[in-house]
């Protein structure tokens, strides 16, 4: 049994310890907001957070999740930072087909925890390891600069 | 994404084995009108279209399997609420299908959108029409029945409380989700009326009454918001992979590494051992050509995903790969180049080619490419009591129906297939192999629920690539450096061959996509087209046979440019030729994007002006530092006129980096602009990626590529930073263009022809990578 703490609540795991994070939360907990991109971290669709880092979910063992709070592009919303990017992101619409934008708005989320006003560049370096195939890159990094407007620069 | 080959059905006859190399040799004058001083003659058409002149043509929406539907009855209904559903009977790969066409629907049912929920079709044609997603259709095809729809749903409204009232249907009129009696001021919510509506007659299409475009509420404006947007921000929205029944199973597959292999033997004992692993099936092979079907191999099937992936990784398999497994991408290159060397036989190319002050030629290369869509193919199936139901993201519904259902042996009456959201689709989400995979499994457990999920690698191993093409261009020019004659002799595996292997020439539809239907002024054009042949599984990808085509053409225009020291803007628009509307037939394009050739005539004042518009707006002539500069190109496919402006940055050091992009739309009137934008802005992106980075090769029939570490995209830092979309204003009573795909082919050619424009390095072989390193 692994014990883990996924956006806010508790609960054990009967799977073997190297398995990755993705998995678990996709297959075994249902939640299937996190996505399989490219299963090496390359790809950034699978990004979660954890002790509120960015993290690659398909390379995560739930052994190294372990007593860590875990949260989840469900439950990013309940953060001031992931809210603002979730309305930045449907009022410029941001998403094409969709699929990389947990990973995407995650990735931000993170950053925006860390740095309340981002540069162009620190934007560039936080969100590289997110793919987006359907190119829509430019209104990610204006949907972020929206949210931190909207924000104020605060966190 | 092409109309002939959609359809199963039809591949074999569509494919032409037995052609000329000489696809069309013509004097085009008669179509020169002012340009040349002489007139009058086509000296020669060396290709007419396989099928029979004898059966009247079906063009457009007409002319797709099944058709176009405008039955209110299959789209609309309305609860007692007043909830108004409209079912979108096309897949949502991130077009924005699922925003816009019911939008259609809803502006001529003058329903309050607020009050409109989306409903997704399963894959059934007969019912809603055909629903392939692909080659840039929807809008098009769907725009005029979809308003049909809402108008009748809003006629029946309206008849429904003229009854009640007891007045003439004259004095009402619906508005806002409410009918008006006008005279009394009286009103009626929709989903009061419902039930009485539902009853009454549809009305016949000649009586309906559609909305003049002043009056729309929703089309061409833009300001609705995508109808998944809030689920996808939160993590809520269901895609293929996302499928979960009770009592599912989760598999993945080994398949054959070469196009045309098969299992010798396997041995499944250390993966039955991994924890969690249920079950090891073979899946029967199907030897070439691919079609649709499912490549056969070894399946894992598991309590979860990893389990599987676990479980497929300790099997053991000796693979028979079978005649393509000498596939060599750098030995193949030099067969295309080959093929591109040898002259045809003479014509008026070469006699006018003589007598031009100079000749020039170049030659281009293309590469693999795979979709390498975010979310890899992913289905999943359910078998119980002789009914079959499939989730997942499928471009084609319908095919994944009859597929599977002739599969398990099964009428496609007894299949229903759900389709997901789709986490990209480009065109591979076209082929439905991955239902078939997900249908035997299913059946070899009994019918329980299996979903198979394909990894990155599976995707770039397995996939149906774009073709890889050597295009060699030739032009006889006269003292002022003006092209008098082209020579276009394209070399490519056609997309046939994935149906019938004795394909060897590229087809009407790929031809017609910047080969043969190029309208250019110039008075002799010789196209050419030898035989290649096709090592591996080739499918269309988003704008197809238009990225090589495009490139080599709109990079020879510069290219000659150059040569002639002219402004390579004006130097376009002087071959382009002066504003006029150019007949397909004179082109010898015998498919014209599926639509007729009277509605749809290529026109190059449509031409010119997304050309002009992209150079203005991007300020072209203007002054830039040293190492920046301005590259065009314009083209025309999916019967939209697209230019683009590309300005790059080139470093001391080779470094690239693309500052702006300015791209000019002219697609007819559009339902939904900014989703154009965000096509266009996304087709972008794809250009640059497959201009910079993207290359699938084989060595021993064996993809190089395994994930993206290899197989490179564009990602945030390296695209373009600023890209402005200029869309020419439509007519809604004019034929519409297309938009998913058109936006791609104008991109890798204006990138080239900027870096020479800011370097005076010439790309002629794609990707870039690290061409322009110091």
């Amino acid at each position: 049994m692994v014990p883990l703490e996924i956006n806010g609540k508790r609960q054990n795991v009967d799977l073997p310890g190297e398995t990755p994070l993705l998995w678990t939360l996709r297959d075994e907990l249902g939640l299937t907001g996190t996505k399989f991109g490219c299963g090496m971290a390359l790809c950034g669709a699978c990004t979660v957070h954890l002790d509120g880092q960015a993290v690659r979910s398909c390379v995560t063992p739930i052994s190294t999740a372990a007593n860590k709070k875990v949260v989840t592009i469900e439950a990013i919303g309940n953060a001031p930072a992931g809210k603002a990017l979730q309305a930045a992101w449907v009022d410029l619409g941001v998403p094409q087909c969709g699929y990389c934008q947990a990973g995407q708005i995650m990735s931000a989320a993170a950053l925006l925890a860390h740095n309340a006003k981002p540069t162009d560049a620190q934007i560039d370096e936080a969100m590289s390891g997110n793919i987006c195939r359907c190119g829509t890159y430019t209104r990610i990094r204006a949907a972020i600069k929206q949210a931190v407007a909207k924000r104020g620069g605060t966190q | 994404m092409s109309a002939p080959v959609a359809r199963t059905t039809r591949l074999d006859a569509a494919a032409s084995v037995e052609r000329p190399l000489i696809v069309a040799n013509v004097s085009r004058r008669r179509f020169l009108q002012g340009v040349s001083a002489l007139g009058g003659l086509v000296l020669a058409v060396g290709y007419r279209s396989a099928g029979g002149a004898q059966e009247a043509k079906k063009y457009g929406a007409d002319g797709m399997p099944n058709g176009w539907v405008d039955n209110p009855l299959a789209f609309v209904s309305v609860a007692a609420d007043g909830t108004v559903t409209i079912v979108c009977h096309r897949s949502e790969m991130g077009q924005g299908v699922r925003t816009g066409m019911p939008m259609i629907v809803a502006d001529e049912l003058e329903a309050d959108w607020k009050r409109v929920r989306i409903a997704q079709a399963p894959g059934d044609e007969k019912k809603f029409g055909n629903q392939d997603t692909d080659g840039s259709r929807s809008t098009r095809h769907f725009f005029e029945p979809m308003r049909r729809c809402g108008a009748a749903a809003r006629t029946m409204l309206e008849a429904a409380a003229a009854e009640r009232w007891k007045v003439p249907v004259s004095e009402v009129e619906a508005k806002n989700h409410e009918v008006v009696h006008r005279p009394t001021g009286r009103r009626l919510g929709y989903g009061s009326l419902a039930k009485a509506a539902a009853g009454r007659p549809v009305p016949a299409r000649e009586t309906l009454r559609l909305k003049d475009p002043k009056q729309f509420r929703y089309i061409g404006k833009g300001q609705l918001k995508l109808v998944d947007g809030r689920d996808i921000v939160s993590g809520k929205a269901q895609y293929g992979i996302d499928t979960r029944l009770d009592g599912m199973l989760y598999a993945v597959v080994a398949r054959p590494p070469v196009y045309g292999g098969k299992v010798a033997s396997f041995d499944a004992t250390e993966a039955l051992k991994v924890p969690g692993v249920q079950k090891v099936v073979q899946i029967e092979d199907s030897p070439p050509p691919a079609h649709f079907n499912p490549l056969g191999g070894v399946a894992v099937i598991a309590r979860n995903t990893w389990a599987a992936m676990q479980g497929r990784q300790a099997l053991k398999i000796t693979w028979d790969d079978g005649p393509n497994a000498g596939y060599d991408s750098v030995a193949f290159k030099t067969t295309l180049e080959e093929s591109a060397h040898k002259p045809g036989n003479d014509g008026d190319f070469a006699a006018a080619a003589a007598g031009a002050a100079r000749r020039l030629d170049a030659e281009y290369y293309i590469p693999h490419l795979a979709h390498a869509t975010m979310e890899a193919p992913a289905a999943t199936v359910r078998i119980t009591n002789g009914k079959c139901e499939v989730w997942g993201c499928f471009q084609s519904p319908q095919a994944a129906r009859d597929l599977v259902a002739k599969r398990l042996g099964m009428s496609a009456d007894d299949v229903i297939v759900h389709v997901t959201l789709l986490g990209g689709g480009f065109g591979r989400k076209s082929k439905p192999d991955y239902a078939i995979e997900a249908a035997v499994l299913s059946k070899a457990v009994g019918g329980k629920p299996v979903k198979v999920t394909w990894t990155r690698d599976d995707d770039l191993h397995n996939g149906y690539y774009h073709t890889v093409s050597v295009e060699h261009l030739e032009a006889g020019v006269d003292a002022r450096g003006k092209p008098v004659a082209w020579l276009h002799r394209s070399v490519a595996p056609t997309i046939i061959s994935t149906f019938n292997p004795a394909a060897k020439n590229e087809a009407p539809f790929e031809l017609g996509m910047g080969v043969i239907n190029v309208p250019f002024a110039i008075p002799n054009v010789r196209i050419e087209n030898p035989e290649s042949t096709a090592h591996t599984r080739i499918g269309w990808f988003r704008s197809v046979s238009n990225i090589p085509h495009a490139f080599a053409v709109q990079s020879f225009v510069a290219e000659l440019a150059a040569a002639a020291g002219r402004d390579p803007k004006d130097f376009l628009l002087e071959v382009i030729g002066p504003a006029r509307q150019v007949s397909p037939e004179m082109l010898s394009d015998t498919w014209n994007h599926g639509e007729s050739p009277e509605r749809y005539p290529v026109d190059t004042g449509r031409l010119r002006r997304v050309a002009e518009v992209a150079a203005r707006e991007a300020g072209w002539g203007k002054t830039l530092p040293k190492g920046r500069a301005l590259g065009i190109a314009a083209h025309y496919s999916f019967v939209s006129y697209i230019a683009a402006v590309v300005e790059v940055a080139v470093d001391d050091k080779g470094m690239l980096t693309i500052p702006r992009v300015d791209m000019a739309v002219d697609c007819g009137a559009c339902v939904n602009p900014d989703r154009v934008r965000a096509q266009m802005e996304g087709a972008c992106v794809m250009g640059v990626g497959i201009a910079t980075l993207g290359e699938i090769s084989f060595k021993g029939g064996r993809v190089e590529q395994d994930n993206f570490n290899s197989y490179q995209v564009t990602r945030m830092a390296e695209a373009p930073r600023d890209i402005r979309v200029h869309i020419i204003p439509g007519d809604y009573s004019k034929p519409m263009g297309g938009v998913g795909e058109p936006g791609v082919p104008p991109i890798p050619p204006a990138l080239c022809n900027a870096i020479f424009a800011a370097t005076g390095k010439r790309i002629r072989r794609l990707p870039i990578r690290d061409q322009l390193k110091a």
